[in-house]
């Protein structure tokens, strides 16, 4: 009668190509949500390249953290995630590029009867933006902003952890971001504010650690950290990646309770991502990734897999790709 | 460029401002209660197990000119003239009456304590203790038969206490301090009845006294919402301190009446547990015997059903026989036959085709895990509608009573058939059937939703009678919420209304006849 719930982040990580961009999507949420996704990565695309394909990522746990207690579930056995989605990144100029993705999500639990839900989860564009790059001794630094905004773009349920697609919140992120290249080895790190608006509910009242009667739930705000640091040539791209999400506020799952949208959700990962553009095929971009939830705080121990198919297209008139930008 | 940054950073503001996070609950919308008809009358009105509104004695006031009630009077004077904005905001919750209040703090605590025990490392699923409610597992587990039968103690209580302060009110007809001192301007609305013992007190002593049992790891915050709760009857000049004392001990003393019945009420064996034996399965015997599949627990490890033996827990609107040979239905149709089959069947089809309005019904009327229960969401559905009615406190009772007694009796019934068929959820006997919301780890036939809403809207409709068909549209919705999460057939939510909508008519039966009409 309870099943408990899970909710996981999903790294998704798909990395553009052409030399053009290497992004993240951060599945997070409820079972796995999908939703703030960010393009963490250093590398723009040049103007009036247009960059899309579709992304797949697939999440699993079988333990989850009930507040900061570890355990295991036999009603819910493992829930998975599996989200597939179109994605895409346009060069308005060499230093400002608008990324746009649209995951379609599926949940279900292996044990218990519990039914998985499926739908369009969030839509989320984000503007990126360089406005310095510098040499600095050996290497180049560059500085991005970065802002993004989700809005849910169907009218699926958020109150069903851990089956639910996503948290329904609309979400208004402000990322800062410093990337610092030497020859083909990289750094980069970025810290990113969520301001979550609040959610409704199907539901006239609800308990958090008081009694609320309201359909309209609070959700606090978050915050993420990433770094990363590896390889960029010119063909390959491999970084091994760290990520923190906290969110700033929200309460425990209490003893076997079911979670809720608004629990204080945290957890750090950590994997690996990879990105590879064939010599033969130009304006192919495959991107692969894979990480694991080293700790965490009502969130699923979830283990996520990602990969993407991109291909790169010259939205001018002729020059071809010129215009691609290093 | 930079324009471009510039009208980003705009945006961003401008978005960030919009949306304020502060959240309006609703109950805090309630205005001070101000009731059309005082029911000065009350004092007549019929007690539930009171023998007669004179039975507990309340000694006589002393003299508002004696020099101990001007003192304190003195000492409203003295509260008034230093008031905190909180002092202020707390006067304007609890004047929106005590009844309503005391009813929002209970389904606050069942929601808080509505959480099934983990099962130890042997797969046991170890029993709450009374007498160690704040060890692993917390006592109560109020999950909805223990809910239901809380919150009908309270409110019975509750009204049995309120029209025995009437009585003394009209007897000794003290005044209100702002009628002895007109200097004293209440800071809540004038009452026209008399002040002595104070409604607010008698609700206060009851409540608390019966929540001593109810919620014994509580006392902290119960003890605490009281002493906030007296205080305001104070400084905002409603009553004086001996019109608070005298109310909440004849509210305790009726509560310990109350408390009587509940140690004898045969909810102790609930559990179908002694000794580690798990006596309930004589019901599982009796459906293998009558040739029917028996409801086995889809939960892992397997847990015991809840509360097995609370269909034979003492009743309040009817005896214990009237159960079994007016009430207790028909049994469901055979697992073996084809409206069965037909019936499991349309199971399926809701399992696989939600829609989001059918989520919706599902979720709003879950009511499960963590929540106040089916009983507390009819509690909030009835505030709902009284507070705009402004009911006196006594009426406030008396209706909360009638509903909770009804509540308390659907739980009865429910469970009453529930174990004398133990038939098993759709789920058990076909796995293909996944659910929209949380299996209960009880037997099927019938629907405890449609049970309580059955009897809540049957017995609000008569209290309410303007507003009759939206509770039985509310009604039907809950019921067929539970079809369409596919945890129960057709004939469960259809037998169940029935079944709740004849422990209403018992309830109207005793509204017709208490003396409040």
């Amino acid at each position: 009668m309870f099943y408990q719930i899970k909710q996981t982040y999903l790294h998704t990580h798909i990395a553009y190509s052409c030399k053009l961009i290497l992004f993240i999507f951060l599945l997070s949420g409820s079972p796995l949500l999908i939703s703030a996704q960010t393009e963490n990565d250093a590398i723009m695309m040049g103007k009036n390249l247009f960059c899309t394909g579709i992304v797949y990522g697939n999440s699993n746990w079988n333990e989850y953290w009930e507040g900061t207690l570890k355990r295991e579930n036999a009603n819910l056995g493992t829930v998975s995630t599996n989200m597939i989605g179109p994605m895409g990144s346009l060069g308005v100029s060499s230093k400002l590029n608008v990324i746009f993705n649209l995951p379609y999500i599926k949940t279900q639990a292996s044990a218990g009867q519990l039914k998985g839900f499926k739908g369009m989860q969030d839509l989320s564009i984000w503007l990126k933006w360089k406005p310095v790059k510098k040499q600095i001794g050996k290497g180049t630094m560059s500085l991005f902003g970065i802002g993004g905004y989700s809005i849910p773009s169907s009218d699926y349920v958020s109150d069903y952890l851990p089956l639910s697609i996503g948290l329904r919140s609309r979400n208004l992120s402000l990322r800062g971001m410093a990337d610092y290249q030497v020859g083909v080895w990289t750094a980069t790190v970025s810290g990113t504010y969520v301001h979550r608006s609040n959610i409704e509910i199907d539901r006239s009242s609800y308990y958090t650690t008081e009694m609320h009667y309201s359909n309209e739930v609070y959700m606090p705000d978050a915050a993420q950290v990433n770094l990363r640091m590896g390889y960029r040539g010119k063909y390959w791209v491999v970084e091994a990646v760290a990520d923190n999400w906290t969110t700033l506020g929200g309460f425990d799952i209490t003893r076997n309770n079911m979670p809720f949208p608004s629990n204080r959700m945290n957890m750090t990962r950590t994997g690996i991502n990879m990105k590879y553009e064939p010599s033969y095929l130009k304006g192919l971009t495959l991107i692969g990734g894979a990480n694991t939830t080293i700790s965490g705080r009502n969130v699923g121990k979830s283990t996520n897999v990602q990969a993407g198919l991109f291909y790169i297209f010259n939205l001018s008139a002729k020059k071809s790709d010129k215009n691609q930008k290093k | 460029m930079k324009q471009i940054y510039i009208l980003f950073t705009f945006a961003a503001c401008l978005l960030l401002a919009a949306c304020s996070k502060d959240i309006e609950e609703t109950n805090l919308l309630a205005p001070a209660l101000n009731p059309t008809n005082a029911d000065a009358n009350a004092g007549n009105w019929k007690p539930i197990l009171l023998s007669s509104t004179s039975e507990i004695a309340v000694q006589a006031p002393i003299a508002t000119t004696s020099p101990d009630y001007v003192a304190q009077i003195n000492e409203i004077k003295a509260w008034q003239g230093k008031l905190s904005e909180s002092e202020q905001k707390s006067i304007n919750y609890w004047s929106a009456g005590a009844v309503l209040r005391w009813n929002e703090i209970m389904r606050e605590l069942v929601a808080k304590y509505n959480l099934p025990p983990v099962s130890d490392t042997n797969g046991v699923y170890p029993l709450p203790n009374a007498n160690n409610p704040l060890a692993y597992p917390f006592f109560p587990f109020s999950n909805p038969p223990y809910a239901a039968r809380a919150y009908a103690y309270v409110s019975a209580a509750q009204y049995d206490a309120l029209i025995s302060a009437h009585y003394y009110k009209t007897r000794y007809k003290r005044d209100a301090p702002y009628v002895v001192d007109p200097r004293i301007s209440p800071l809540t609305n004038k009452s026209t009845l008399y002040s002595y013992p104070s409604e607010d007190a008698v609700v206060i002593g009851t409540t608390v006294e019966l929540l001593k049992l109810l919620f014994p790891g509580e006392q902290d915050f119960i003890q605490q919402k009281a002493e906030e709760h007296r205080r305001v009857r104070l400084i905002s000049g409603a009553n004086v301190r001996d019109e608070l004392e005298a109310g909440e001990a004849l509210g305790r003393a009726v509560a310990l009446k109350y408390v009587q019945r509940a140690r004898t009420d045969r909810a102790g064996a609930a559990a179908g547990i002694v000794n580690g034996v798990d006596v309930w399965k004589e019901f599982e015997l009796a459906a293998i015997q009558q040739g029917e599949t028996p409801w086995i627990s889809q939960e892992t490890p397997i847990r015991p059903p809840m509360l097995p033996y609370f269909g034979r827990i003492k009743t309040f609107l009817f005896d214990s026989l009237t159960v079994v040979t007016k009430i207790r239905p028909a049994a469901p149709p055979s697992t073996k036959s084809e409206t069965f089959r037909k019936e499991l069947e349309e199971v399926l089809f809701y399992s696989k085709n939600p829609n989001r309005e059918r989520i919706r019904m599902v979720h709003l009327w879950g009511d499960g895990v963590g929540t106040s229960t089916p009983p507390g969401h009819w509690n909030a559905i009835a505030a709902e509608h009284m507070i705009p009615l402004k009911l006196s406190e006594a009426r406030w009772a008396r209706n909360l009573a009638l509903l909770n007694m009804s509540l308390m009796d659907a739980a009865i019934v429910c469970w009453d058939a529930k174990f004398t068929y133990f038939n098993p959820r759709p789920s058990q006997l076909n796995p293909e059937i996944k659910t929209l919301t949380g299996l209960p780890n009880f037997p099927s036939y019938i629907s405890g939703h449609s049970t309580f809403s059955g009897a809540a809207a049957t017995i609000l409709g008569h209290l309410i009678p303007e507003k009759s068909n939206i509770f039985n549209e509310m009604a039907l919705e809950a019921s067929f919420s539970r079809l369409y999460g596919a945890i129960h057939y057709r004939s469960d939510c259809e037998v169940g209304l029935e079944v709740g909508k004849k422990v209403g008519n018992y309830a109207i039966l005793r509204a017709q006849n208490d003396g409040a009409n």
